[in-house]
């Protein structure tokens, strides 16, 4: 249905990066979006969980979690409101290196978040080097507003699954929808689809 | 129940654009097939160069209800692609394309309104943390006191519930503190003069409180400076009585003002966001 808005040229088309998926701006700084404010979460008092279907709970506190095998990840960002960043570099544990430990049969994972934010993610969106529990952004511990000390990252999905301040995931038989799902915005959220909304 | 309704791209004509503010247009838009909204929605707005290039941005709506006239304000960003564009060039006629309503978090409705499918403050999370567990005063209770905070434009969706508020006659207490920078750059100035007349206390009426940042009208006792946290403390219904509060402007506006009001016993359930992005 796309027409032409009289008068419009736009000037972002010049060098416009193939890593922009559509609908995109890119920024250089990182501008932060979540529904609440940010929380404060001391390491001494963090835990990660993984919850399965047979009420079992795999945890970790932070010195634990620090002593698994750590990765360096360098990628590209996108956020439903329209901007992406390119190139961020992070650090963390990797999704699978979590459910080594862990035996499930669903395949959906709710995400929680300390401050009570929720979000799904199906495990294959997850799994095979496709997400990290990241505790650095660019050489430097997470900071709170950016969901320090630690958030999940799902980079080749829209940031808003990528739930800051994560505390656990919690295994689903079903795709049910987290916070901003029941909010309006799409259940799986692949940018370059435009799966924003529904 | 009646559910909000779903979002989808929109033809949408342009009915007016006018000053709003030195640095601000009011946008005027038919939107064909526009499904209405709730006070707090945002919409996004696409433009399409001749040669397909698309660019698009999020603005909040400052009407709320059935009609398919939506109204936005939009304020230049210098050096910025979109809204200088909207603030300049736009002119009655044009035609943009927009895809709403967005948003179902940070709205506020009348008690009582047909559209009642808000959502509960999002569920407190069952991982392995008992005190955790969800004892958060409903957030649609209608008792309970609205205090609104805007910082410049973060003022569209908080004027769009100020004047549902009015329009319903709804007695819930509001008020409204608003940072700008000078009093020529207030957005609504007039409308929401008007709605202040009715003051606190009486069927859709407000409490205002205006911050000037930069330069106060003449007669005006603070000097212009930024919001302090003990004007938080002072002009913000006190966390005891327990106000919804909702908070809108940039980034760096919501995150101080949020973290003040933390500071003040504020339950961060009871505390709803729209960040605009920008510092
Ligand atoms: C949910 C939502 C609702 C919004 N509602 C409104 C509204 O009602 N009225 C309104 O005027 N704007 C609103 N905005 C902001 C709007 O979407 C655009 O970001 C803004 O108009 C700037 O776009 P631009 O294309 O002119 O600038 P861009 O070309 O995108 O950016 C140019 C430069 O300005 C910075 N920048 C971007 N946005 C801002 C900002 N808001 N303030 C300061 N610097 C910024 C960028 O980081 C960049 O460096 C809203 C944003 C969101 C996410």
């Amino acid at each position: 249905m796309s027409f032409i808005t009289r008068g419009f040229s736009g000037r972002g088309r010049a060098g416009r990066d193939e890593r922009l998926p559509p609908g995109q701006t890119l920024v250089e700084d990182f501008p932060v979006l979540s529904a609440g404010p940010t929380p404060d979460i001391d390491t001494a008092d963090w835990q990660f969980t993984i919850r399965t279907e047979s009420g079992v709970d795999t945890s970790w506190t932070w010195d634990e979690f620090m002593a698994l095998p750590i990765e360096d990840v360098s990628t590209d960002i996108h956020c439903v409101t329209h901007w992406s960043k390119l190139g961020t570099s992070w650090r963390g544990v990797s999704v699978d290196t979590l459910f080594e430990q862990v035996e499930t049969e669903y395949e959906f994972a709710m995400a929680h978040s300390y401050g009570g934010y929720t979000t799904n993610v199906p495990l294959e969106d997850l799994l095979d080097g496709k997400a990290w529990i990241a505790f650095e952004f660019d050489g430097e511990p997470l900071e709170p507003e950016h969901g320090g000390p630690a958030r999940l990252i799902v980079p080749h999905l829209y940031f808003w699954k990528s739930a800051k301040w994560v505390r656990g995931l919690v295994m689903m038989p079903d795709d049910d929808p987290g916070f901003w799902e029941q909010n309006g915005y799409h259940l799986h959220g692949d940018p370059w689809k435009e799966e924003r909304y529904w | 129940m009646r559910r909000l309704p779903r979002s989808a791209w929109h033809a949408a004509t342009v009915a007016s654009v006018r000053p709003e503010t030195s640095q601000s247009a009011r946008i005027e838009l038919d939107v064909d097939g526009w499904p209405g909204n709730a006070a707090g929605q945002h919409l996004d707005v696409r433009l399409t160069a001749p040669d397909g290039y698309t660019a698009t941005r999020s603005y909040s709506i400052a009407s709320s209800g059935p009609s398919s006239r939506v109204v936005l304000a939009v304020d230049r960003v210098p050096g910025g692609e979109v809204s200088p564009f909207l603030v300049d060039e736009l002119r009655a006629g044009d035609q943009v394309e927009v895809n709403g309503p967005l948003g179902r978090f940070f709205i506020w409705e009348a008690p009582g309104a047909d559209v009642s499918d808000a959502p509960n403050a999002p569920d407190a999370p069952d991982v392995s943390d008992a005190a955790n567990a969800s004892d958060a005063p409903d957030a649609r209770d209608a008792s309970r006191p609205v205090q609104l905070v805007g910082g410049g434009s973060g003022i569209v969706p908080l004027y769009a519930m100020a004047h549902a508020h009015a329009e319903a006659g709804d007695d819930t207490e509001f008020r409204l503190l608003y940072s700008v920078r000078t009093p020529e750059d207030t957005f609504f100035r007039a409308e929401l003069a008007q709605l202040a007349v009715n003051g606190p206390g009486r069927a859709g009426g407000i409490r205002i409180d205006l911050i000037y940042t930069r330069a106060a009208p003449t007669g005006h006792e603070r000097p212009p400076m930024r919001l302090t946290r003990d004007e938080v403390a002072r002009l913000v219904v006190p966390a005891e009585r327990a106000p919804r509060v909702f908070v809108c402007g940039s980034t760096g506006f919501a995150e101080l003002v949020a973290s003040w009001l933390l500071d003040l016993g504020h339950d961060a359930r009871s505390i709803r966001i729209e960040r605009f992005g920008g510092t």
